[in-house]
């Protein structure tokens, strides 16, 4: 008895959770679709974004989630490799990195607005533009890339370690032949994990990327994101919902085939190296 | 079906080496002292390796054969807190002391693990990788090599036509004969086996043991052993291993017959017999 009620109370939470985001996707959809068309798109926005469409805040976002991503994912994967293969375990060093991520990754995004104003807007010099908005999502995304990247390093069986070194591998053959591609479905979930991440952000970008909703000429012109935009529409626009909507629906949907993207390329990368039984 | 596979295999030839079991060591070993932190595993070990022959060390788990093991190859450089003292004389050279290239060393001297651990890579990758890591450039000789050492285990007729597929979808017993030929595929002058058969059915481990017996006379063969009557079946010498409070020690060594059929130590005829260990 007490095991009928206990599977059932799993599936009521199950059903919960499916329910809650089923609600919200058919509510952006249903909404959304109400006031898309495809010159939505192409179009540039008219009457502080009731009109129009949306093509400079889609090319922004592109280009902010671009330059994060091209930062944030060598310099993480570095990272993810000294801590998991080189640093010893009781590296005081690697063991404060470790801490100070962690933390990292648990500070809001508005944090990390107010720190890439100070330091890259202002400090630097970059002033309110789409490279101040990229870095400073590189380095919010940083954190959790570098730890999930770890954790499916660490995951990879010590034997093929030691067999590569018996054979006289070097370290870094091992790693990039046999133990980044071992390590794929954690590179994965990470990089999902941080495009999500950056192309929902919102917080971080209003004091550094800025909201100008012009199509930004260069990279230190500023741009608005389209997550800024839903807010900005949502919350200073009267009667903006519409078009608020309809740029939800155009980010979720961005999400998805950038997921999907980027799943797909990695295994492929990956595959012509490593062949999974 | 596998099982199948692995009952109807037949050996390749094994090209002809020098003679078997010259009564010249190839490797000397002068006491080596194992430890690791605080802790010595292996106390003042001394004995001779004879080239060409087949060495078995026996004895019970946690006497310290395994770390034996990895000192020859300077695999325990790799373990965070080990150290090693004593001597290791290879070539006119002392391992421990005198600076060795451990990459070149580890060419030199193979190494099979107790759980057969090809990589994540196809058949044919898991050969050619390691030449490659020693230059082997030429696309024609790693193709013959890489078909020589599968002929040498008895693998080639069994996989052939699917050298492109994984290694991990082998049967166990494939998987160690396919370790070997990696090993194998540089060409060593000896190879090191630390329980190759432990984890293998005893069809499998038949099998495998049938290959070490044909490599003996080509390669210098150190294997380490809780089948005593493998060790008979297939050894030249042998060493008995016992642990002395709590540290491991040499307690006998010599022809692998006069240790089974008339030990000079008590302790060697108590564990041979079974009544301890």
């Amino acid at each position: 008895m007490a095991e009928r009620i206990f599977s059932w109370l799993i599936m009521v939470c199950a059903l919960l959770v499916v329910a809650a985001l089923l609600w919200v996707l058919s509510d952006v959809v249903l909404q959304g679709a109400a006031h898309f068309s495809w010159q939505f798109l192409f179009d540039a926005p008219t009457d502080a974004g009731r009109g129009g469409g949306i093509a400079p805040i889609l090319v922004s976002t592109l280009w902010l989630l671009l330059i994060a991503l091209t930062v944030a994912l060598p310099l993480g994967l570095g990272v993810a490799i000294w801590l998991s293969e080189f640093a010893s375990s009781n590296s005081r060093f690697a063991n404060s990195t470790g801490i100070t991520l962690d933390i990292l990754a648990g500070v809001p995004s508005i944090v990390y607005g107010l720190f890439g104003n100070a330091f890259f807007s202002i400090y630097l010099g970059l002033g309110f533009s789409l490279l101040s908005g990229g870095l400073t999502l590189a380095c919010m995304i940083l954190p959790v890339f570098v730890r999930t990247c770890e954790v499916g390093l660490r995951t990879v069986s010590n034997d093929w370690r030691r067999g590569a070194l018996a054979l006289g591998m070097t370290r870094s053959t091992a790693i990039w032949h046999i133990l980044l591609p071992a390590a794929r479905p954690a590179i994965v979930a990470g990089l999902i994990l941080s495009i999500g991440r950056a192309t929902a952000e919102t917080a971080a970008l209003l004091f550094t990327s800025g909201y100008v909703d012009r199509m930004p000429g260069s990279l230190l012109d500023s741009g608005r994101a389209l997550a800024v935009h839903i807010y900005d529409l949502a919350m200073n626009v009267t009667g903006g919902d519409g078009a608020a909507y309809a740029s939800a629906l155009v980010l979720v949907t961005l999400i998805i085939v950038l997921n999907t993207l980027a799943q797909s390329l990695v295994d492929s990368w990956f595959k012509r190296r490593l062949v999974l039984a | 079906m596998n099982r199948l596979k692995e009952r109807s295999y037949t050996l390749g030839e094994i090209e002809q080496g020098k003679p078997c079991c010259v009564p010249q060591p190839h490797l000397q070993i002068q006491d080596l002292t194992v430890g690791y932190g605080a802790k010595t595993v292996l106390s003042q070990v001394s004995l001779d390796i004879y080239q060409g022959c087949i060495t078995a060390l026996i004895g019970p788990s946690g006497c310290g054969k395994t770390s034996f093991l990895s000192s020859l190859n300077r695999l325990s450089d790799h373990h965070a807190d080990a150290h090693v003292s004593g001597k290791i004389l290879f070539d006119g050279q002392d391992l421990l002391h005198d600076p060795v290239d451990t990459l070149k060393l580890r060419r030199r001297i193979g190494m099979i693990f107790q759980k057969p651990n090809p990589f994540p890579l196809s058949i044919w990758r898991n050969l050619e990788l390691p030449l490659k890591e020693h230059g082997v450039r030429d696309r024609n000789v790693r193709h013959h090599k890489i078909e020589q050492a599968l002929k040498d285990v008895g693998l080639w007729d069994e996989v052939s036509d699917r050298l492109h597929s994984s290694a991990m979808a082998l049967s166990g017993g494939q998987q160690q004969r396919l370790c070997i030929a990696r090993a194998l595929v540089l060409e060593p002058e000896i190879l090191l086996m630390d329980e190759p058969c432990s984890a293998l059915d005893p069809i499998a481990s038949a099998v495998v043991e049938e290959l070490i017996l044909r490599l003996r006379g080509r390669y210098t063969v150190v294997i380490v052993t809780h089948n005593l009557a493998q060790a008979r079946r297939v050894a030249n010498y042998a060493g008995f291993f016992w642990m002395t409070e709590r540290v491991g020690q040499l307690v006998e060594f010599g022809q692998c017959q006069h240790l089974f059929e008339a030990p000079t130590h008590a302790l060697t005829a108590a564990y041979i017999s079974g009544a301890r260990g």
